[in-house]
């Protein structure tokens, strides 16, 4: 052994591993063992290639047990020292993820799954830059970016949106953890590499014109930084005016638009039991479209009873079910007839490529949201689907991708009703028809296990619950080491990403939202300028007058 | 040009003995000393010293009841300086042959009347990159203890080094590795070195 010259990066060597358990990684005595951190990077030189990995796993070991038991004065820093190392040291345990090789083959090629282990005593370096931006690919000028990873703020994370808009995916962590702010920033990145337009069910209005950080300081949303990409429409007509958002379009929905499956949705919230969820299908047959406004008028015990004996229904049920509709009643958005077609609206502009942001105001009730949210998406996506059917027979373009963001998604994608919504459909066919979901939700554990199974990328902040960890990861390789870095995360504005938009999982400091900086680096233009590009963006849609 | 220090006047291949051209002009215990022909430099570590009279069988008196000074003494009897004689023991432990240094222990011993120098800094610093010999050292037996020997030598060479205490954390850490769990010989060489 000789004097150890610590060389830069260097961390220690490989002691032992298999590809099923990842390698143990005996750390130099120069390298601290504070400073490792589980979701960081590491790069190992084996014989024949070089492995691309993660640390998962960092302990502390002693060679000899006697140390343990008389351990050296080790308040002596000297002492201290000299132990750290020889007769204790630090393990990682690294699960490598990819090879990487440096001749041109390889690079050509890519990084590939790793297929074996490195050789005992592999060198083990902390991961350079350039390693990374050989496995996450190099961020050019206008591609968006997520975040950095751990300890590498020189270094951008870069997500496939193609991949990742291909099918659905999802946002996890629990509350207060950056959901939104990460969506926020993926919404743009959709918008700036115009990969889909984007319909977002906007429960606590904050992603079209602005919302807030933990601080209560504002923070612009979609509409303030892509003004002529995005569209604001209200559910909330007074709240918008208030918070001085201009609202593209207020939406109104008619009780004539409301059918039965909108009703399953809401059993849950509304608390109604199987029966009563499934009894507006007769309703419906019997009294047709305006089958809830004429439900809703059917008062008095005699009347129910008669409409029961002659569905074939409990009085009871309908009774039961009449009184939870009732609260229907007491959202304004609801309307006898609605004077304009919501759908068609929303159509038009996501047909221009221009994303819809809808604000729900102060309806933040859960039951509005589920309602609107999948009587809209259920006729929008009734529209998608038939274009698409037709653009295929007719050898046509397909229409343009569309990515559905919804919040409380256990709401509408739970064990119980996810196979008979629409969300549940859309979810299970990937893109079959252009239309994607963005789930965001904060217990993944209530989400149908097959709906989980089909997220094509998965993005999450940190989770504590058990359950909700274990929905997050099921299916995925390597799933116990990942827990371990998914459950030491940072309480805010980092995320574990993993699936089809990224080559391997991977830990990232979410990108720092809501500074001028931030916004100039999204493309946030001042009011100048951005009136040039409007003209400009005019002029390209319409050509020179 | 290294500090000529003495005559090698006894060897063998793992060790030799010296003496000192100033009388109690002994290298320090523990440092580096080095002879050679020209071909093979060897290098050793002092590990004992002592100084005696010339003729086997006659001990030294007393002799400064009415001295006022140590000097005094030998200023009145200026035959004492050469009827007494320095000599020192030195372990081998590496040899350098061909310009290539080795540590560990040489084809032929040292010779007698070879000269023996002091180590500079630079070489000393040289020398002691690899800590190879520190083996030798531990497994010699000595008339000091090993662990003296060893706490001794790594002290001196540590001065050589720029950042003595680096030197001395990673000397030790190789010192914990080739005790493999003697625990008291290895707290007995920390505290000795502990800056
Ligand atoms: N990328 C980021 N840049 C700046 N601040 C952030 C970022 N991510 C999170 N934060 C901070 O963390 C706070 C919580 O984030 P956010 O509102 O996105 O959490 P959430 O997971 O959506 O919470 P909830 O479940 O309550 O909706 C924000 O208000 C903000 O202050
Ligand atoms: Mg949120």
């Amino acid at each position: 052994m000789s004097l150890e010259q610590p060389k830069d990066n260097r961390l220690g060597i490989v002691v032992s591993g298999s590809v099923t358990r990842g390698v143990e990684v005996k750390l130099d005595s120069s390298s601290l063992v504070e400073g490792m951190v589980v979701g960081r990077y590491v790069t190992i030189q084996g014989e024949r290639q070089r492995f691309f990995g993660m640390i998962t796993d960092v302990s502390l070991e002693v060679i000899d047990p006697r140390l343990a038991i008389t351990p050296p004065d080790v308040s002596d820093p000297f002492i201290a020292e000299v132990v750290a190392g020889t007769s204790t040291y630090g393990k990682l345990h690294v699960r490598p993820m990819l090879t990487i090789g440096s001749d041109a083959m390889s690079i050509l090629e890519g990084p590939q799954p790793v297929k074996t282990v490195p050789a005992h005593f592999s060198a083990v370096e902390l991961a350079s830059q350039q390693d990374v931006e050989q496995v996450f690919g190099q961020v050019s000028e206008g591609q968006f970016w997520i975040g950095t990873p751990l300890d590498m703020i020189e270094t951008k994370v870069r997500l496939d949106l193609g991949e990742l808009t291909k099918r659905s995916n999802g946002v996890f962590g629990k509350s207060g953890t950056g959901k939104t702010f990460l969506t926020r920033l993926l919404l743009m990145g959709i918008l700036q590499e115009g990969a889909a337009a984007n319909l977002v069910f906007d429960m606590h209005s904050e992603y079209g014109w602005e919302g807030y950080s933990e601080g209560g300081r504002k923070v612009k949303a979609l509409k303030q930084l892509f003004p002529t990409k995005v569209a604001v429409f209200a559910l909330d007509e007074e709240n918008a005016r208030r918070r001085q958002v201009s609202a593209d379009f207020i939406v109104k929905i008619g009780y004539d638009e409301i059918e039965p499956e909108d009703i399953v949705m809401l059993s849950e919230t509304l608390n109604l039991t199987e029966a009563a969820a499934q009894a507006p299908y007769r309703l419906a047959r019997h009294f047709g479209g305006q089958w809830l406004e004429s439900f809703l008028n059917v008062e008095g015990r005699e009347e129910v009873g008669e409409l029961a004996a002659s569905l074939g229904e409990h009085e009871a049920t309908l009774a039961a079910l009449r009184r939870r509709l009732e609260t229907l009643r007491r959202l304004p958005f609801l309307v006898a007839h609605a004077p304009d077609n919501s759908v068609k609206r929303i159509l038009e502009y996501l047909d221009r490529g221009i994303s819809v942001v809808l604000e729900f105001g102060r309806h933040t009730d859960i039951a509005a949201y589920i309602l609107v949210a999948n009587l809209l998406t259920r006729r929008i996506h009734a529209q998608y689907r038939e274009r698409t059917e037709r653009a295929m027979g007719e050898d046509r373009a397909l229409p343009r991708p569309l990515v559905i963001t919804i919040e409380e998604a256990h709401k509408f994608l739970s064990p119980e009703i996810a196979r008979q919504t629409i969300f549940g459909t859309i979810a299970r066919e990937m893109r079959k028809y252009n239309v994607t979901l963005l789930v965001i939700d904060q217990r993944p554990s209530g989400i149908d296990e097959e709906v989980m199974s089909q997220l094509g990328t998965k993005i999450t902040c940190l989770l504590d619950n058990e359950r909700d960890i274990d929905s997050v990861l099921t299916g995925v390789v390597g799933k116990s080491e990942l827990k371990a870095v998914l459950a030491k995360l940072d309480t805010k504005q980092q995320a574990l990403i993993f699936g089809h938009a990224v080559p391997m999982p991977v830990v990232v400091r979410t990108r720092e939202y809501g500074s001028a900086e931030s916004y100039k680096d999204l493309g946030f233009r001042e009011a100048a300028e951005l009136k040039r590009r409007a003209e400009q963006d005019i002029e390209e849609l319409w050509g020179e007058s | 040009m290294p500090f000529k220090i003495g005559e090698v006047v006894q060897a063998s291949t793992s060790q030799f003995q010296a003496e000192c051209y100033e009388l109690h002009g002994s290298p320090p215990f523990g440092s580096l000393v080095k002879t050679g022909d020209g071909l093979i430099d060897v290098y050793a570590v002092v590990y004992n010293a002592a100084t005696t009279s010339i003729e086997p069988g006659r001990h030294p008196i007393a002799r400064g009841r009415d001295e006022m000074a140590e000097e005094d003494i030998y200023r009145s009897n200026p035959q004492l300086a050469k009827l007494l004689r320095t000599e020192f023991e030195a372990l081998v432990v590496g040899h350098r042959e061909a310009g290539c240094l080795r540590h560990y222990l040489p084809p032929q011993p040292a010779r007698i009347h070879g000269f023996v120098y002091v180590c500079e800094p630079d070489e000393v610093r040289e020398f002691s990159r690899s800590f190879d010999f520190l083996r030798l050292l531990l497994d010699a037996r000595v008339p000091a203890s090993a662990e003296e020997l060893v706490a001794a030598c790594l002290r001196q060479a540590s001065q050589a080094h720029q950042d003595p205490r680096t030197f001395l954390v990673s000397a030790a850490k190789e010192v914990v590795i080739l005790l493999n769990g003697q625990l008291d010989s290895l707290n007995a060489i920390l505290r000795r070195i502990k800056a």
